[in-house]
């Protein structure tokens, strides 16, 4: 029997190996895509407000104490003060929300747009520049915190896990299907539990190969740490391929359309994408939308991964992740093998 | 007797088709049995409710006197109509694969060298010719040196030369004892390979017999071809059978030279006219009043 499991496992695994845009895909595309991210959304020094400077290039008037609080503005970290020649062109800018303010040094005069939250922030920075003095006492600690491509890299692992393992298997069993390639393998003394564990086998395989090389590429190419184990990192990938596979065993446990199964995949994989924070955090979205996260296997695929990656977490913390994912893999095994038809 | 297979009034649906419809025959070990018939008579259907593929309506099938167990998987070779293969695997890797999922297995170089396969050993399967495609499907049948080999429409398809290739495999076999069920919707097939031929029409089995005592039976006379420019009604004053097929007239009868002298003396043009013995598209011809190829 593991022979013949064994048998299957290498003939798809180099059925897989030998396409070359399959692999291609798996691999040079997550790794794009986080060089995209990472260049688009350059964190650590970004500005926040852009302020808009009429005519600095003359001098201030000297008169008034406005020119204290001018200057002190003008230190302010995080603003980027952008110089423009004439007024209408800045209100301009200002009107299409390009900037948050506008300051003209000469006239003591400044504008915002009222419907801009970042101009009422503005407003205040200038109103408060020159007074320092609070009675808050001020505690500050330094923390280098999560930057955005550390905080993505985990959530494009479990994507691409995701779809490497519901096309990998959903996909390609129905074209099996379809091909007469099932029938063949059901004439022959394979047991269905043995055909279908070679293909879990494989595609996990295929899935935790192309994981590791991403997760060494994206490595090499930003040089952050894992702050947890990669043991650990790896069980937890582990798990979710082995669940993922198991629902796209399920998506493929019958049909011979692999436009059906196209679409019901991507009806699984498009909700799961935006709905397990695999590209932006959902804290403060409405509650049914994060119990409705709370049930998809991606979420804690991703979840788990940010906890080991990011903040250094151990299996021991990862329970809640693991008792689900091992759940809900068995439901979708228990149905797939059900439904299975060769 | 003893049979390798035994098939008793076997039924088969689809919604709107009576697929096999009351289907018997007994099947002694190392012959080669041939399902002849034209597309839709139901011949896939009966076999691969004899491999298991789908489920019989009713009927009983015996492999070795008993009920088909996981023994049948092992011992039987099956090769599908039309069967694709795994992508960009090469022709010996797939053959291995089948190969090893077998208990016993069949001494590979003779595999290779029976099946011709030697010159494409190493090239994507899904880069070698029809024939060659169909003798390494042949191979994956005959990996575990099955007792019992299933062909379906096994030429269909195939240039003449390639078909050669297929009949000289198919008599390999043969030769080494092993019982083979092939389905095959051409006459000439079945004559060249079969020692009991089968002819099925819409379900049913309407003859069979070994060629020879089928043609001895049926098939005695001559048929006479004829271009379709005579009138027809004349020949309904012959004693004969007669059939409009491809725009040309064929007249069956076992007394060739009194149809030939009607012909004649009603001064009919035989320009063009075809005088042959009978072979098994006569009798199908004869038993269902169509071609056996559409």
């Amino acid at each position: 029997m593991l022979y013949r499991i064994w048998t299957i496992f290498v003939a798809r695994t180099k059925e897989f190996y030998r396409d070359r845009s399959a692999l291609g895909w798996n691999v040079i595309f997550p790794l794009l895509i986080i060089v995209g991210f990472s260049v688009v959304f350059r964190s650590d020094s970004s500005p926040i407000l852009k302020v808009g400077i009429v005519a600095l290039a003359e001098k201030p008037a000297e008169n008034g104490i406005s020119n204290i609080q001018f200057n002190e503005f003008l230190k302010i970290k995080y603003i980027n003060f952008i110089q423009f020649n004439s007024k209408e062109k800045a209100i301009g800018s200002l009107q299409k929300f390009k900037i948050d303010m506008v300051i003209d040094s000469n006239s003591k005069t400044y504008w915002i747009n009222e419907s801009s939250p970042n101009g009422y922030l503005a407003e205040q920075l200038l109103k408060g520049a020159q007074n320092k003095s609070s009675v808050f006492k001020k505690q500050s600690f330094y923390n280098k915190g999560v930057q955005y491509v550390e905080w993505l890299f985990p959530g494009i692992l479990g994507m691409n896990a995701m779809f490497n393992s519901l096309y990998g298997v959903g996909y390609v069993l129905v074209m099996y299907r379809k091909n007469g390639i099932l029938k063949r393998f059901s004439v022959a003394p394979v047991r269905p539990f043995e055909f279908l564990s070679a293909q879990i086998l494989s595609r996990m395989f295929v899935v935790l190969a192309t994981t590791v090389v991403v997760y060494v590429g994206t490595v090499l190419l930003y040089g952050f740490k894992c702050k947890g184990s990669l043991f650990t990192l790896f069980i937890l990938f582990a798990l979710g391929s082995f669940c993922m596979i198991s629902l796209g065993l399920l998506i493929a446990s019958r049909s011979d359309s692999q436009e059906f199964a196209d679409g019901i995949i991507n009806i699984i994989t498009w909700p799961m994408m935006f709905l397990s924070e695999v590209w932006f955090s959902l804290e403060g979205s409405r509650p049914w939308v994060q119990k409705v996260s709370q049930f998809l296997p991606l979420t804690h695929i991703v979840d788990g991964a940010r906890m080991i990656m990011n903040e250094g977490a151990t299996l021991f913390d990862l329970q809640l992740q693991i008792v689900y994912l091992v759940a809900i893999s068995l439901l979708f095994l228990f149905l797939g093998s059900l439904l299975f038809r060769w | 007797m003893d049979y390798i297979l035994e098939v008793n009034n076997l039924y088969k649906g689809f919604p709107g088709v009576k697929a096999v419809d009351g289907v018997s025959f007994s099947i002694p070990y190392g012959i080669c049995f041939g399902l002849l018939g034209p597309n839709g008579a139901g011949k896939t259907t009966t076999i691969e409710v004899i491999e298991g593929i789908q489920k019989p309506d009713e009927g009983i099938i015996l492999y070795k006197g008993k009920n088909r167990d996981h023994r049948f998987k092992q011992e039987v070779g099956i090769q599908l109509q039309a069967t694709e293969l795994q992508q960009y695997l090469t022709v010996k890797e797939i053959l291995l694969s089948f190969r090893n999922l077998y208990a016993k297995r069949a001494d590979l170089n003779d595999l290779i060298a029976m099946c011709y396969l030697d010159e494409i050993l190493n090239r994507d399967n899904r880069k070698i010719s029809g024939g060659q495609k169909q003798r390494l499907l042949l191979a994956i049948a005959l990996a575990n040196d099955p007792e019992l080999l299933f062909l379906d429409e096994p030429t269909t398809g195939l240039d003449p030369q390639a078909r050669r290739h297929v009949w000289d495999i198919v008599q390999t076999v043969k030769m080494k004892g092993k019982t083979i069920i092939l389905t095959t919707h051409y006459m000439e097939e079945a004559q060249n390979l079969c020692d009991v031929v089968a002819i099925m029409d819409q379900g049913k089995i309407i003859a069979m017999d070994s060629p020879i005592n089928l043609l001895n039976q049926y098939c005695s006379g001559v048929t006479i071809t004829l271009p379709s420019v005579i009138d027809v009604d004349m020949l309904n004053s012959i004693e004969c059978n007669w059939y409009m097929v491809n725009n040309t007239i064929e007249i069956q009868t076992e007394k060739p030279h009194d149809c030939l002298r009607v012909l004649i003396d009603k001064n009919i043009d035989i320009t063009g006219m075809v005088v042959r013995s009978q072979n098994l598209e006569d009798l199908f011809l004869k038993l269902t009043g169509t071609q056996l190829r559409a």
